[in-house]
């Protein structure tokens, strides 16, 4: 990263209890900023605080969900989807997990190792593991980013299904997905936070409702209008 | 099933037929080049000597590749979780492999006298480095994902060393342990050539100075079957217990 800052100095508030998306090109550190809640090592410095409203810690009240499934190949699906207990050293629900799996269709993969299943497949094993931890806040690291057209749709409804009243943030680069999930929108680029207008639809809307697809020309416009495209 | 062993078979009996060739036509005496016929009728007629002897070095064998594995496991677990140890131990390991191990068989036999002991040393320095070495590269290549997904979790340092890291490295453990099998045969047998008074190793040495090449081919003939069955032997334990880990060998990319 160098002596060259990330992003300058900003200001993000996320709301409690809906889903708030953060678009913008790749490298502005969107995802550093998803780290950063997190946790996670960012390769760099940081100065800056991290609160939540109610003055608590953030530790152990964060869920975490990336592009990438990290579904451990060793452990079959139920294994994959009761990871947070055997992490922590508790006893593992089997139960719930096997409810959950099968409210996202996988139950007959249950014993299956992730290798076997489509991407599709593992992203919902993936949703299950998420849900399993039972946080209130959720960062979603371009979950969906990877999926065909059809598999994303669905995807997305799933997890506005699954993650209603959570406090969710989505890192996405897709508009469309923003205009369908996002309560609040935010653009994150060279010159910094914008917010923009979310549709006055409850989430999760229709990808082709009128309002959707206008939300969506104007983050598409918004995007388009950042400093390294002009 | 009988595919797989048409092709080793064959080339062992065209290798075996061009060597007796060799020696009937230009008519080697015996103490230089014994032909494959006169080194089976040795192997048959000191069948008990060379049993016996085989036993010593498949003990000495057997200790090394176990304490060695052992030791070299426990330094890579350490050094991938301690950088104190990375900084320090690090560059010694490093160092300590560009002194051949066998320069040390003579001053091991000085120390440790013509027993078990400095053979058994012998193969545990020679196991040692290559299982430290994959174990710890599989250690410290665990996907960084899987480390953050644990660690969001709650995961202290220990479990994610024992629940993450080790799993996602037995492979290239695996890697580490079959070269340690083909090696460490090489260890013990040179303790026995500096000295010993028992062992493939010695009867090698014992052989050739009576000029019974034949035993000495014998010998030598039990060594490599030995070494190509303790390989098939840790490959066959690692290939079970990885695929009980993992299920799939491959796992499709992009998806």
């Amino acid at each position: 990263m160098g002596d060259k800052p990330l992003f300058g100095p900003l200001e993000l508030m996320i709301p409690a209890g809906s889903w708030t998306c953060l678009l913008g090109p790749s490298g502005v550190g969107k995802s550093t900023m998803l780290r950063l809640i997190a946790g996670l090592e960012i390769g760099g410095r940081f100065d800056g605080t991290i609160t939540a409203s109610d003055g608590a810690s953030l530790t152990d009240r964060i869920a975490y969900m990336a592009q990438d499934d990290l579904l451990f190949p060793w452990l079959d699906i139920m294994g994959n989807a009761t990871l947070g207990a055997r992490m922590r050293g508790e006893k593992p629900d089997r139960e719930r997990a096997a409810r959950l799996i099968e409210q996202v269709g996988l139950t007959p993969y249950a014993a299956q190792k992730p290798a076997t299943l489509s991407g599709g497949q593992r992203q919902r094993a993936a949703l299950v593991r998420t849900m399993m931890e039972d946080r209130p806040i959720i960062l979603l690291d371009e979950p969906f980013s990877a999926l065909d057209a059809r598999t994303r749709a669905e995807m997305q409804e799933l997890a506005a299904d699954l993650l209603t009243d959570r406090t969710v943030l989505l890192v996405t680069h897709d508009p469309a997905e923003a205009a369908r999930l996002g309560t609040t929108l935010h653009i994150l680029d060279e010159g910094g936070l914008t917010t923009l207008p979310a549709p006055p639809t409850p989430p999760v809307r229709e990808i082709d409702a009128q309002e959707t697809l206008a939300c969506q020309a104007r983050l598409f416009r918004a995007l388009r209008a950042s400093p390294e495209a002009a | 099933m009988t595919r797989r062993w048409i092709g080793p078979v064959a080339a062992t009996v065209v290798a075996l037929t061009v060597w007796q060739m060799i020696v009937w036509l230009a008519d080697t005496p015996a103490f230089i080049l014994p032909g494959p016929l006169r080194v089976a009728e040795a192997l048959w007629r000191d069948a008990e000597i060379i049993a016996e002897n085989t036993m010593i070095t498949f003990v000495e064998i057997l200790l090394g590749l176990v304490i060695g594995a052992a030791l070299g496991i426990s330094t890579a677990i350490h050094l991938s979780l301690s950088p104190t140890a990375r900084t320090f131990i690090l560059p010694v390991l490093v160092f300590s492999q560009a002194i051949p191990v066998f320069a040390l068989a003579p001053v091991l036999t000085l120390w440790f006298g013509y027993g078990l002991l400095p053979k058994v040393i012998m193969a545990v320095l020679i196991v040692y480095f290559p299982v430290a070495s994959a174990f710890y590269d599989g250690l410290a290549g665990t996907p960084r994902g899987l480390i953050d997904l644990a660690r969001v979790m709650g995961a202290s340092r220990t479990r994610i060393m024992t629940r993450v890291q080790i799993p996602a490295a037995l492979p290239s453990l695996a890697t580490g342990l079959r070269l340690a099998a083909v090696y460490a045969p090489i260890g013990a047998v040179i303790g026995e050539w500096v000295g010993a008074s028992r062992g493939l190793g010695y009867l090698m040495i014992y052989a050739n100075g009576r000029s019974k090449i034949d035993l000495m081919f014998a010998a030598l003939f039990v060594l490599a079957i030995m070494t190509v069955l303790l390989r098939a032997l840790i490959d066959l334990i690692c290939t079970r217990f990885l695929s009980r880990w993992t299920g799939e060998t491959t796992r499709p990319e992009g998806l």
